[in-house]
């Protein structure tokens, strides 16, 4: 008896659908009130969180930069722990985005190459356990791979720096005639090692997720599949070409162990990317931080909301570029 | 610039799975085919079987020969880029290229044809949008988005795609199924301006509209699921609504087939 009134009641009862009655009221709590409320308090923690690290590093930043002797902007050199502090933040930031940049050049083309190979060139067979490798491989700590590029590249490097220098001396970039060790050039090839698997794992998601309706309509115009790529598959996955090399750059960034080891640890602005030299925020951190006095301390952290406000910087530049784009990308699912 | 398609025993496979059994028919230049028959017979299986669309598909291959104007597409040396260009397709959903703007897609094919001058695309763009009926539309607005237009626009859009590089076959899969009647008017109308030109085959479920745009008919059907489609009847539209020769036509025609 209650069984069965209790089956049939939908059909009866307010809710039921098309069924008459009064419509049924809108729950006060619901699943959907509290979803809402949820999500908004973590969106609004993760600005909450944004601001309080930046205040933090602001707070303490500002004691060294008052005794600092020197322009921080301008100055080349990083005498923080002397007493008075002497220290810039020009050399290091600039190799930064030096180092980063020639990584991210590196890297790209052979990711996208390798993303592009297995989405759409190798057998099935083939495609799918590589594919599989490689996001094994991005989800790997990238020292790891920074460390083993570190030795495995070593010799390599030298050998083409002194190639370089011998068939392009007269560029500034191949300027330098050795010893050639650690320089921005080794550190670039480690760095670009590093973040190859997380390119190609992403780009390759993105490139096998473009519709086969496109792919279709390129090759029923007579594409050839190369055509095909440029006209249906890169374009479709342009927005996440540019999140993945963003994330790579992101930790080409902020990547410091595996600098440390690669770079020159100097503090001079320069091209030159074969000669021992090269330096970068984090690096710099990562060397200097557990032999600094409290002044040395407050003057790394200063540096510290430089590489900050740098990141937020390209963030903001790959948004916009994204944004940009949006309706035109926005329609293609 | 039309041109007569001969399909000689052409049996279509996925793996190992027949889809379609040993068509053969002849299709005439400027005229239009219409492919009707029950849903899974493989006439979409057999369109895209004459400009080499099947063997994209992973495992996809095509037994027999296909002429064209007597030169078979399936000989090993052909090019079957420049098969699908003197072949043109629309498919059953539009698919514009989504990141590309109304005249960027219209020109997408003479691109890939090589075609760079400007002058010589803006007019190539203008004259396959007005012969599209889509001219009046978009004319003021080339730059935007093409998936930003309605159902029926980006069919029509996709039609001037196919006919911008000036195929000398279109080949139309369901070109109607997704949109309303006006849109469908639109296009059946477009499809008899365009016959004059081009050869065209299109594959519809809808038998009016068979009857109101193809000259000639063809009906396929299965004999149960798992077995290949097969061509049953080939001719005259106006005598396959009439006087159907195979009681199976007359049979699916009048409604009274399963
Ligand atoms: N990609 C595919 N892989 C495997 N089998 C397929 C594939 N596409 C179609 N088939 C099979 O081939 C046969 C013919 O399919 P086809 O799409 O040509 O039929 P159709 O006549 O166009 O049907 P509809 O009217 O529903 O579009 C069907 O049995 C179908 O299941
Ligand atoms: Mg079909």
């Amino acid at each position: 008896m209650t069984t069965s009134s209790m089956i049939a009641s939908p059909a009866q009862g307010s809710s039921a659908p098309g069924g008459g009655g009064p419509l049924p009221r809108r729950r006060a709590l619901g699943a959907e009130t509290v979803f809402r409320g949820t999500t908004t308090v973590a969106g609004a923690m993760v600005l909450v969180i944004i601001v309080a690290i930046a205040t933090f590093l602001v707070i303490r930043a500002l004691p060294s930069l008052g005794a600092n002797q020197e322009s921080f902007w301008t100055y080349e050199g990083w005498f923080a722990d002397s007493d008075p502090p002497q220290f810039g933040i020009a050399a290091l930031a600039f190799g930064t985005v030096l180092t980063s940049t020639l990584a991210l050049m590196l890297a790209v083309p052979v990711a996208l190459g390798i993303a592009l190979f297995l989405s759409h060139y190798a057998p099935r067979r083939m495609a799918a356990p590589l594919g599989f490798a490689v996001d094994l491989l991005a989800a790997v700590p990238s020292v790891v791979f920074g460390l083993w590029g570190r030795d495995w590249f070593y010799e390599p490097v030298s050998s083409l720096s002194s190639w370089l220098h011998s068939v392009a001396g007269w560029l500034p970039l191949f300027g330098s005639d050795g010893p050639y060790g650690k320089s921005v050039l080794l550190g670039s090839t480690v760095l670009a090692i590093m973040i190859l698997p997380i390119i190609t794992s992403l780009s390759r998601e993105v490139f096998v997720k473009t519709p086969t309706a496109n792919e279709e309509a390129a090759l029923a115009l007579g594409a050839t599949r190369w055509e095909m790529i440029r006209t249906a598959v890169l374009p479709y996955g342009r927005p996440g070409i540019i999140a993945a090399v963003m994330l790579g750059l992101g930790r080409a960034l902020g990547e410091t162990i595996a600098l440390a080891l690669t770079l020159g640890s100097t503090y001079a602005i320069g091209l030159d990317l074969l000669g021992p030299g090269g330096n970068t925020i984090a690096a710099n951190i990562a060397n200097r931080f557990g032999e600094a006095n409290a002044t040395g301390r407050s003057a790394l952290i200063a540096s510290g909301l430089v590489l900050f406000a740098i990141t937020l910087v390209v963030n903001v530049t790959a948004r916009a570029i994204i944004y940009r784009r949006r309706e035109f990308t926005e329609s293609a699912a | 610039m039309a041109t007569r398609i001969e399909a000689c025993g052409v049996s279509a496979y996925y793996g190992s799975f027949k889809a379609i059994d040993a068509v053969t028919m002849t299709i005439e230049p400027k005229s239009v085919t219409a492919l009707i028959g029950p849903s899974g017979c493989g006439k979409s299986t057999f369109l895209r079987s004459i400009n080499r669309m099947h063997e994209v598909l992973p495992g996809a291959h095509v037994e027999g020969q296909l002429l064209l104007d007597g030169q078979d597409i399936y000989h090993r040396e052909v090019d079957v880029t420049a098969v699908r260009r003197m072949i043109g397709m629309v498919f059953q959903r539009p698919n514009p290229f989504p990141t590309m703007s109304i005249y960027d897609n219209v020109v997408a094919g003479l691109k890939l044809n090589g075609v760079k001058r400007k002058p010589a695309l803006d007019n190539a763009c203008e004259k396959a949008l007005v012969r599209a009926n889509l001219w009046d539309e978009v004319r003021d607005r080339l730059s935007r988005p093409g998936a930003g237009l309605s159902g029926g626009q980006q069919q029509r859009l996709c039609i001037a795609r196919a006919i911008a590089v000036e195929p000398q076959v279109l080949l139309m899969d369901e070109p109607c199924s997704a949109l309303d009647p006006i849109s469908t008017l639109a296009i059946e109308d477009l499809i008899n301006e365009l016959k004059n030109q081009y050869t065209i085959v299109i594959v519809t479920h809808n038998m009016q509209q068979a009857a109101r745009v193809s000259d000639r008919t063809g009906f396929f059907s299965i004999d149960r699921t798992g077995e290949p489609g097969r061509l049953i009847e080939y001719d005259d539209t106006s005598k396959i609504f009439t006087n159907p020769a195979m009681k199976r036509t007359e049979d699916y025609i009048t409604g009274r087939f399963g």
